[in-house]
């Protein structure tokens, strides 16, 4: 199954006595790149979550172009691609290897191809058999981007992509970013690097309190109007 | 879309691999057992001679000790990096997952107990092999029923507070009847007049409950892991 | 069910206040003499608890498979009236026993299969104090092995041991005992469905606390 567009629709998530989204509403569209602003703990991962078929909405719907996610199973995951704050990566395998485990269970076509130029990509090429234990935190990080999307996804959800990464690292997934946009892809990025993620975001929103705001274009810089807009809100 | 059999294999495979490297589980729960059976030994072993029928209960309940051991540390692995939510959300039939972990862990327990069921024997002078294919036969059934509901408790467990106390709290009451019916099938071959029919009908209760909870725990796997 | 609450209550408390009355008039059981009448209240309790048990489990699978949350509440009721009852089979039970057969605890299957299903259901529930956030759904998982369980327990320990009166003592209790036994088990089971409405009450009106704890926070 394909879409071109991601809707939330009134989502509300809560955890016990706890409301961590307020009736979120939203909607990203293929080609789009939108980042996630917000300060610590203000449930993005939890809005990425769900937007990745892992955690149910208390209450509302997440419609994936014209389908709603529950029938949809299998088939609307073969769609997405996450990146989460804990890497999903297995340290005593190889970075490889990881791939291949994952790229397998996604059923990707022309695997071994796939993961060569996936390793090339992350520059791990030199170090393709050597366990993931042993690698920094920004090797890490570039590995898990790979696997995220090593299937294609239509849905890009990235949680705090460049955390870790050099200058370098961080010049090529902007470029990724934009290449994921010119191939039509949804991608929602969190991040706290304002400064990295303005060049090549198409919107902004705001997740403060439970709920979404909009960060309007305009005058400033994009950490001047996010500030402006979290200041009138505290 | 990979199919349900070839999701289970990559998962299997996935795990013998680390294991095959790393041998940390392996190690562990191996010398787990054997210090439990030294640790029973004491209570029961009484001028160098094992009090009667002794032999069968430590057997079994060494298993169970390493058992729920093997099964925490075996999903520990998963959380670490999360990656059983990434096993999640990958386009795979859920419950596939599931059996790809139980046969992982039944390889892993089957592992020592080829070693600590020849210790047992030679230890407490127990007559193990009098018949081999009986004794494997309630070995591999009982260690099947107690993986299959511990792989279901550890994996629902994962993101739970208080997790490696809870997972023996609630998986012994539970896999009492495979305990009781592994103790006493092997026992009966143990005895001194062998009681085969008695052994078989404990077998076959081994075998029923297997069936039984197996097909539970897929039937439950899907909405226990979703949150 | 709020007009038939209290009519129930008077009723079952009315059985209560007259079990004794009729376990007095009942005729002496031979070989076990007085100690005998422990068994008016104990093989009912045991009904109630496996009562309990059934309705724990069937309740955990319509909420793991049907999301109601009104099920999950009355699986947690029904899971706590297994262990009380639970409970007051096993305190019953040991008594019986040290007077009947002169020791406190000899492993009889009856009563060892009652522990190893009080234990499930304690499991049950710390599972649902100390487990966390989303530990309701796994205890539902809990409830219907533990219910799955039953005959499997009943089976291998019975099969262990045997001690215990035989399933038969029902149907060939002399003709005076008939009439007490089925009042107290009646009383037993209606007490059990009266306290599971009275709890599974309870846990609304905390749900309803919760939304409006929620509420206030908008």
């Amino acid at each position: 199954m394909d879409f071109t567009s991601v809707a939330f629709a009134d989502v509300t998530r809560t955890f016990g006595r706890r409301r961590v989204l307020n009736r979120i509403s939203f909607e990203c569209r293929a080609g789009e790149i939108v980042a996630l602003l917000g300060p610590n703990g203000a449930g993005k991962s939890t809005l990425l979550s769900i937007a990745a078929t892992l955690l149910e909405p208390t209450s509302g719907i997440v419609r994936y172009g014209e389908r709603d996610a529950a029938p949809a199973g299998a088939a609307l995951r073969r769609q997405i691609g996450l990146l989460g704050h804990d890497l999903y990566l297995y340290p005593e395998l190889s970075a490889a290897e990881n791939l291949a485990f994952f790229g397998r269970l996604y059923a990707v076509d022309g695997l071994g191809r796939r993961v060569a130029s996936a390793l090339e990509r992350a520059g791990l090429g030199g170090r393709r058999d050597d366990p993931v234990a042993g690698f920094s935190r920004g090797m890490r990080q570039r590995l898990a981007l790979e696997r995220a999307l090593l299937h294609d996804p239509r849905l890009v959800l990235l949680d705090e992509p460049f955390t870790g990464l050099d200058d370098a690292a961080t010049a090529m997934l902007q470029q990724r970013l934009e290449d994921l946009r010119r191939a039509a892809a949804i991608v929602v990025v969190t991040t706290h690097d304002l400064e990295t993620i303005e060049p090549i975001v198409d919107r902004a929103v705001v997740l403060h309190g439970g709920r979404l705001v909009p960060v309007e274009p305009g005058a400033g810089t994009l950490r001047e109007r996010y500030r402006r807009l979290s200041g009138e809100r505290t | 879309m990979t199919s349900f059999l070839e999701t289970a294999w990559l998962v299997v495979r996935k795990d013998l691999l680390i294991e095959v490297r790393s041998r940390e589980i392996l190690y562990t729960t191996l010398f787990f057992a054997v210090a439990s059976v030294l640790v029973f030994a004491f209570g029961f072993v009484r001028e160098g001679r094992a009090v009667a029928q002794a032999a069968a209960g430590i057997l079994w309940i060494a298993i169970a000790f390493s058992g729920t051991l093997a099964l925490g540390r075996a999903f520990e692995r998963e959380r670490i990096n999360e990656t059983l939510r990434a096993l999640l959300l990958a386009p795979v039939d859920r419950p596939a997952l599931y059996v790809g972990k139980l046969l992982g862990l039944i390889v892993l327990l089957g592992a020592v107990e080829a070693i600590v069921v020849p210790l047992v024997a030679l230890m407490f002078q127990a007559p193990l092999f009098a018949h081999p294919w009986m004794l494997l036969a309630l070995l591999v059934s009982g260690t099947v029923g107690f993986a299959a509901v511990g792989t279901l408790f550890a994996a629902m467990l994962v993101r739970a507070r208080s997790r490696d106390v809870l997972l023996p709290i609630l998986l012994y009451p539970i896999t009492v009847p495979v305990i009781i019916a592994g103790v006493r099938g092997t026992a009966a071959l143990l005895q001194a007049d062998v009681d085969l029919p008695m052994a078989r009908a404990w077998l076959s209760m081994l075998v029923f409950f297997d069936v039984v909870f197996i097909t539970l725990a897929l039937w439950t796997f899907e909405p226990l892991m979703t949150e | 069910m709020n007009r038939a609450f209290p009519v129930l209550a008077i009723v079952l408390a009315a059985m209560f206040a007259y079990a004794p009355v009729m376990i007095v008039d009942a005729p002496y059981e031979s070989t076990m003499g007085l100690v005998q009448k422990i068994f008016y209240f104990h093989v009912p309790a045991a009904m109630s608890m496996f009562a309990a048990a059934f309705v724990c489990g069937i309740a955990s699978a319509v909420y793991l498979f049907g999301r109601r949350p009104q099920a999950d509440r009355v699986a947690l009721a029904a899971a706590e009236l297994a262990a009380l009852f639970g409970l007051v089979v096993l305190a019953t039970g040991p008594l019986w026993a040290r007077k009947a057969w002169g020791v406190w605890w000899d492993w009889d299957a009856r009563l060892t299969s009652t522990l190893v299903l009080w234990l499930t259901f304690e499991a049950y529930l710390l599972l649902r104090r100390y487990g966390g956030p989303g530990s309701d759904r796994l205890a539902a998982g809990i409830g219907i092995f533990a219910m799955a369980n039953v005959p499997f327990v009943y089976w291998s320990v019975n099969f262990w041991r045997t001690l215990h009166p035989k399933t038969t003592v029902v149907p060939s209790l002399q003709a005076g005992m008939r009439e007490p036994f089925w009042f107290c088990a009646a009383a037993f089971l209606g007490l059990f469905v009266l306290m599971l409405v009275v709890r599974t009450r309870l846990e609304q009106r905390r749900a309803e606390l919760e939304e409006l704890y929620l509420a206030l926070d908008e």
